[in-house]
């Protein structure tokens, strides 16, 4: 069965999500990546938007002004997770964000951060900017617009917004985690097996 | 697997003896193509993507080949980039010493990124170093980044668009071996940088070997790399043998699509290599993401062109 997560998210929404589980999102989406952790958590600046029960993109994406006035969301992919990870942690407390969205995995401060405030991160498949923009129906505004079309915290009606991989659980599994300590197990062999035809210098 | 010349554009004849219009014709070219590319992939990665699907079993895998898939779709309907990170764009030139606009080539693709800019459109990817202003155009200093081969006697240009995203250039690395290591320690260095931050860079990946003498000529060789297509050998027999066991082993490892698991983990392995100095061996790793934007075109001297990466393109 497909699940769907509405915005706002309640805690009992995520308690029941594993690792590798795949949902999908109705309701608003904003965009959140390197700059906007900063002003938060380094500069300690207000952010311009409640995230409490709310769902973040790791995100840059292009967007198109339209004549008559409003945005147009023309392509939006997600962005690298791990540049996000110095600030997650106290970010999520800091908003009550439940959702955080983005590309490839993160690491234990993120992990820690979810548990402790029962929220969740999961993938949307990276490069697939163009099916997201479709889940996108209209861009409600757009804050701290001084950043510049990436960095700019967009504000998104989404439907069906997926799918999204759950990465992070609220029971502290992390699924990135637990594939890296199993490609460096299964590397050593592979790599002892490689190297007997490499010895080209003799 | 030879490219092969798929479409063959009768283009607008620039007037005769006209250099400003014959600038003007291959800057609105350049303009197009290079937009083009961040919407459609280039026929080897298309075939490559299409044959992983295929032979995938992993469930959650399958639904990022289907999302992956339906996002080209929809990229190629809608006319919009396929991926948001559009990009530095880079373009490696092999010019003919007597191709005719070899000296207004630099302002020409300087036009042409500025062009595709507003046409594709592309995100603005071009921030100032030091100043760490983005300029908003994708130009600045030394971008669009240019790198050339100069062929003696010829009078054509072959120029490869490269969209070099974030995500799939962060894993970048290049180091040099002492020969102790050996042959043995390249292996080691490539499979390192794939299993660390390789698993974010958007895996299937392409991945570009240099085997060189110094870190720059290693890395400048791994870049050309992943502009081979995909499939491709190397001529030298060790080398080729490389490519194979490198691309088995990194396979076997099952990083899947979005380092989510599966039965692949790159497109491929491509090395490209040059003579060393006998106490080193420079190495170097580039990576392509599995929405590979990069596409060939070549020039010939009365600036009729052929498009050899992709099929079917009405520029």
């Amino acid at each position: 069965m497909t699940k769907v997560l509405t915005t706002p998210i309640k805690d009992e929404d995520l308690e029941d999500l594993k690792v590798g589980d795949i949902v999908f999102l109705t309701g608003r989406l904003i965009t959140c990546r390197d700059v906007a952790h900063r002003r938060l958590i380094e500069q300690k600046r207000k952010l311009p938007v409640d995230l409490e029960g709310g769902a973040i993109f790791h995100a840059g994406p292009i967007v198109r002004e339209k004549d008559g006035g409003g945005y147009e969301m023309v392509s939006i992919g997600p962005t690298t997770s791990m540049r996000m990870e110095k600030f997650e942690r106290d970010f999520i407390r800091e908003t009550g964000v439940k959702l955080v969205i983005g590309k490839g995995g993160m690491g234990p401060e993120t992990t820690a951060g979810c548990a402790e405030n029962k929220a969740v991160h999961a993938v949307f498949p990276g490069g697939c900017a163009v099916l997201a923009a479709t889940k996108v129906e209209e861009i409600e505004g757009a804050e701290w617009t001084d950043l510049g079309m990436p960095e700019t915290l967009w504000i998104n009606k989404v439907r069906d917004f997926g799918p999204l991989i759950i990465s992070i659980d609220t029971k502290g599994n992390n699924l990135f985690q637990q594939n890296k300590e199993r490609l460096n197990e299964a590397k050593k062999p592979i790599l002892d097996r490689i190297k007997k035809e490499l010895s080209f210098i003799r | 697997m030879p490219e092969q010349t798929s479409v063959k554009d009768s283009p607008k004849v620039p007037e005769e003896g006209s250099e400003q219009s014959s600038v003007e014709h291959m800057t609105d070219v350049m303009t197009k193509f290079t937009a083009y590319i961040g919407k459609r992939l280039p026929r080897d990665v298309k075939s490559k993507l299409a044959e992983l699907r295929e032979s995938e079993t992993n469930e959650m895998a399958n639904v990022v080949f289907d999302s992956m898939a339906d996002n080209q779709d929809a990229a190629d309907k809608l006319d919009r980039p396929s991926c948001q990170d559009t990009g530095v764009i880079q373009y490696f030139i092999t010019a003919g010493a007597k191709f005719p606009l070899l000296g207004e080539l630099e302002d020409i693709l300087r036009e042409a990124t500025l062009g595709a800019t507003k046409l594709g459109p592309l995100r603005h990817n071009a921030v100032e170093t030091f100043d760490e202003k983005n300029t908003g155009t994708n130009t600045g200093s030394k971008i669009p980044w240019l790198d050339w081969e100069i062929v003696p006697g010829d009078d054509t240009a072959t120029i490869e668009v490269y969209m070099a995203g974030g995500g799939c250039t962060l894993p970048g690395a290049s180091t040099v071996l002492m020969p102790g290591q050996g042959y043995e320690g390249v292996a080691d260095f490539v499979f390192d940088v794939i299993t660390s931050r390789g698993v974010n860079a958007c895996p299937p990946l392409l991945v570009g070997v240099g085997v060189s003498t110094s870190a720059e000529t290693a890395a400048r060789l791994s870049k050309k790399a992943i502009l081979r297509p995909v499939d491709t050998k190397h001529e030298n027999a060790n080398a080729a043998k490389m490519e194979d066991l490198l691309e088995e082993g990194l396979n076997e490892l099952g990083i899947g699509p979005q380092g989510l698991n599966g039965n692949s983990s790159v497109m491929g392995v491509n090395i490209e290599s040059s003579a060393r100095h006998p106490s080193t061996i420079g190495v170097a790793v580039s990576t392509g993401c599995w929405a590979h934007r990069r596409g060939r075109i070549r020039f010939n001297a009365d600036l009729t062109y052929e498009i050899l990466s992709h099929e079917g393109v009405e520029l």
